[in-house]
């Protein structure tokens, strides 16, 4: 049986970064938000408290913070000629569960999008000619990097990022990363320490002539209270970020920004332990009533809500639209339809360097520490004369080097004995890594459906992931790989460890929760699944967040754009859609 | 005390159940204060013994992962090190039994990229290929593997490992991966979990364990930092983890950091 609540204004499906957002911003408007978030509620003080939450068994390696794969996982295949299996293990990446979801386990590498992101399909058409895209559907967003702006500026400061401002209204600040797009004004927090990695990488890559710089952080540097008045401490390098809880209250999560702004408007409701199962619509299909969602005692419960907003992580967003036949879903033979299309990733290219006779102290960090480059990202250098779109943004990062995940040793080192314990011991602390985050172009046969065979614990159709790497992203992954070299030779390492990536996308192997796509924004509700408000095309009450709205993927991280976007997007319905609800566009 | 036989162990958990029985209750007797070293050292202790595993895959488990962590100078074997408890412990409780596996049917191969598709938890992957393995041992060398020379173990190992050997009802290789893969985490995780030994592994690479807040160093370019590992149950019990050591000011310096309370503006 269900049982039908009283309708509310709002309510969000998810309580993470954008289920955050959006519960502080329409609160603080004074409506009345209802959270619906499947995990536990938790926060800094008990849950995140030191000694236990530095215990890298239980939480980077058996996933106490993740999505549990017993209850809901997603299939997986290379492409549509095999039968997609179920990921029987989550692994490769790890969507959150609990309240301030995946937000509580980041690093926190926080970044604005370039201008060129924006215009991907466009920019590249102009300059270089369609061939170019090597087949690539990427598309533009339909909307441009100076429109974000304020959004971008306003995340920055509620989540207290720290950082050194590369162009201020369009002014070079030395520093900072030359080729961001303008910002309005600094940084709220000054950038973070630098490790003995970074500056060795700092030196080589300015002998190398690039532009090296600290990666924006959102490990926050020093206590700060955000203009709603929430409150932060300072990072402590203590290297438990990624896949931790912080005890510092230092790395920025939806806990510490956003929740408490929401909780002290008295009109937040939260309700941890509930999951939803589907997005009713009306008997015209263009107007969703409510939402069905099953709490921890089993019990069903509909609650409508005048507007709803889908903040459940990307894959659980495209699923939940899926299943509630919001949209058309897209078909990979005709290329019809937009709910599950453009579905990307982020291809990161990896390197170590190796010394002899140096000391890293590799155990202390943050998850956002690091120097980065940015010469190779985008459209920042001349693509004439390589075979890909986009690029790379390189770093040095120093998260912290625990030791069952992190214990490198040279190629060719055994994979257990003597020999391999001798190299472990050896170059624990003597190595250095380094990463190219490449962006991910969007493919016709790269797509997310329901799978047809399997079903989690609700007894809905699983996810199905249909995904392998494009020409754009190996042919990119080559050329990083000899930049990447050139470095460890001018950064005088002993051993240089560097291979481009080949073969097919490894759903085992961790390469960044960066799940990205199937639910796009867009101009063109042929192409699209919501506008550039992040309104569903078809049902004008439906809100879509994440990064399930990227057309396709940038070189950098999701977060700060993700975030940049729900505020725009809850600016747009308080400002434009509470009076006249309908399409805005 | 950094390789204690099985032997000493039992012995010190008969020391730790007096001490228990002497003390106002445990926190208090490990007050570094409230008791002299030696008790609060037994106390913590824990006695060791095997729940999941048979006898045969005990020694199994104990032979084969004293060739994939071996003894040198820099710290014990895994054996050595208590990490075949850990694997007990790990088999015995959540994830040996299927926590956080995807357990509905239908199953069939898939390709390495769609990872892991066995009807089976780890339990049953340690069971059938230890005995499995065993087995293969028999018929090739007349005995079980824990019998065998180490450069016979060595070969089994890697053909385990490479595919040489097969092994009827379950694939070597994901067999052989979770033993190395659980060997190492064993060596590594924190000594509450039961491998790890007296921070055998931390101590060896020079991993400084949980306490850890490094604002004031981290810019201390090239200069190594080393001190003796702190671990969880350490702090839980409010024990300086090392008195009489050089190091001593900066861990109670950083213990004191994680008790403290003054983290947030404000
Ligand atoms: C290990 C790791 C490191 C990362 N590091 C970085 C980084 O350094 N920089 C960066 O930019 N990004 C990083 N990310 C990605 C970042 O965490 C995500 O981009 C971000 O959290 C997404 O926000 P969201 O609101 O879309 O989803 P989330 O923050 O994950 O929130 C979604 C919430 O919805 C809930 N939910 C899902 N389905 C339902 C349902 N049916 N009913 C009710 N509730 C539901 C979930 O439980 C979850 O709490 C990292 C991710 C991981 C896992």
């Amino acid at each position: 049986m269900t049982t039908r609540l009283k309708s509310v204004d709002v309510v969000t499906i998810g309580v993470g970064w954008t289920g955050g957002i959006v519960a502080a911003e329409l609160t603080k408007a004074g409506y009345h938000v209802v959270g619906l978030e499947r995990g536990e509620n938790r926060n800094t003080d008990p849950d995140f408290e030191i000694p236990q939450i530095h215990d890298e068994l239980a939480y980077a390696v058996r996933h106490k913070f993740m999505q549990d794969a017993a209850k809901d996982t997603y299939t997986f295949r290379n492409d549509v000629e095999q039968t997609a299996l179920p990921i029987r293990y989550l692994s490769g990446f790890l969507p959150g569960t609990g309240l301030g979801g995946a937000g509580v386990h980041w690093n926190g590498q926080t970044w604005r999008f370039l201008p060129w992101d924006f215009e991907t399909r466009s920019a590249t058409v102009k300059r270089y000619g369609e061939e170019k895209l090597n087949g690539a559907t990427s598309q533009d967003w339909g909307i441009t990097y100076e429109e974000l702006e304020p959004s971008f500026d306003k995340f920055d400061y509620a989540a207290g990022i720290a950082g050194k401002a590369g162009n201020i209204k369009g002014t070079i600040q030395p520093g900072g990363n030359a080729f961001e797009g303008p910002r309005s004004r600094e940084y709220p927090n000054p950038p973070m320490k630098t490790s003995y990695a970074g500056l060795l990488f700092r030196e080589a890559a300015k002998k190398l002539g690039y532009h090296p710089f600290p990666q924006p952080s959102a490990n926050v540097t020093r206590p700060y209270t955000n203009p709603d008045g929430a409150k932060f401490g300072a990072c402590v390098y203590c290297g438990y970020c990624e896949r931790f809880g912080c005890e510092m209250f230092a790395k920025s999560s939806p806990q510490l920004a956003v929740i408490p702004v929401a909780m002290k408007t008295g009109n937040y409701e939260l309700r941890t332990g509930c999951n939803v199962t589907k997005i009713n619509l009306d008997s015209t299909g263009k107007r969703a009533v409510s939402v069905t969602y099953v709490d921890g005692l089993g019990r069903e419960f509909e609650q409508p809500a005048e507007m709803i907003f889908l903040t459940s992580f990307i894959l659980n967003n495209v699923r939940l639209l899926l299943v509630s036949g919001v949209g058309k879903p897209y078909d990979p033979a005709s290329g019809e339809g937009v709910i599950g299309r453009n579905y990307t990733y982020q291809m990161n290219t990896g390197g170590t360097y190796f010394f002899n006779n140096k000391a890293f102290n590799s155990f202390m960090g943050a998850g956002a520490m690091g120097v980065a480059v940015d010469d190779f990202n985008g459209d920042n250098f001349d693509h004439r004369d390589v075979d890909f779109v986009g690029g790379a943004y390189l770093l040095v990062g120093s998260t912290g080097a625990r030791p069952i995940q992190y214990h490198p040793v040279p190629p060719g080192t055994p994979s257990w004995g003597a020999e391999w314990k001798k190299q472990v011991v050896k170059y624990y602390d003597r190595a250095i890594g380094i990463n190219a985050s490449g962006g991910v172009q969007a493919y016709r046969g790269n797509y997310l459906d329901l799978d047809p065979t399997y079903r989690d614990a609700y007894g809905l159709p699983l996810l199905r992931i249909t995904f392998d790497w494009g020409p754009n992203e190996l042919n990119q992954s080559k050329f990083m790989a000899e930049i990447l070299k050139k470095i460890g030779k001018a950064i005088n390492a002993d051993i240089v460890a560097v291979a481009p990536r080949t073969g097919h996308y490894n759903s085992t192997i961790y390469q960044s929760t960066h799940n990205i796509g199937g639910a796009i924004m867009g101009s063109d509700p042929e192409n699209s699944a919501v506008n550039k408000y992040l309104q569903s095309w078809d049902v004008h009450n439906v809100f879509v967040l994440g990064a399930s709205a990227f057309p396709q993927n940038s070189a950098y991280n999701p977060t700060a754009m993700l975030c940049a976007l729900a505020y725009w997007n809850v600016d747009n319905v308080i400002k434009n859609y509470v009076k006249h609800p309908g399409p805005l566009v | 005390m950094d390789e204690l036989s099985r032997n000493d162990f039992l012995k010190l958990a008969g020391i730790a159940g007096t001490a228990t029985a002497v003390g106002e209750g445990a926190p208090a007797l490990l007050r570094p204060d409230a008791a002299d070293a030696a008790p609060v050292k037994a106390l913590l202790l824990q006695p060791q013994a095997f729940t999941y595993l048979t006898q045969p895959e005990q020694a199994f488990v104990e032979a084969a992962i004293d060739r994939l962590i071996p003894k040198d100078a820099s710290s014990p074997s895994a054996k050595d090190a208590g990490v075949a408890y850990y694997i007990d412990q790990q088999l015995a409780g959540a994830w040996g039994t299927g926590a956080r596996q995807y357990r509905q049917g239908p199953w069939q191969q898939g390709t390495p990229e769609q990872g892991y598709q066995l009807n089976m938890v780890p339990q049953q992957l340690y069971r059938i290929g230890i005995a499995q393995t065993n087995a293969h041992c028999r018929k090739t060398y007349g005995k079980t593997f824990d019998a065998l020379s180490s450069v016979h173990q060595d070969e089994i190992l890697h053909g385990l490992e490479g595919g040489k050997i097969a092994l009827a009802e379950v694939p070597a290789k994901a067999f052989f991966d979770t033993l190395l893969g659980n060997t190492v985490e064993g060596f590594f995780a924190d000594p509450l979990y039961g491998g790890n030994r007296n921070k055998a592994g931390w101590k060896a690479i020079g991993f400084p364990g949980v306490a850890a807040a490094y604002t004031g160093v981290i810019e201390r370019h090239n200069i190594p930092y080393r001190v003796k590992p702190v671990g969880i149950a350490d702090v839980e019990q409010g024990m300086d983890p090392d008195p009489d050591r050089a190091e001593n000011d900066e861990h109670r310096r950083r213990v004191a950091m994680m008790h403290g309370n003054t983290r947030r503006e404000g």
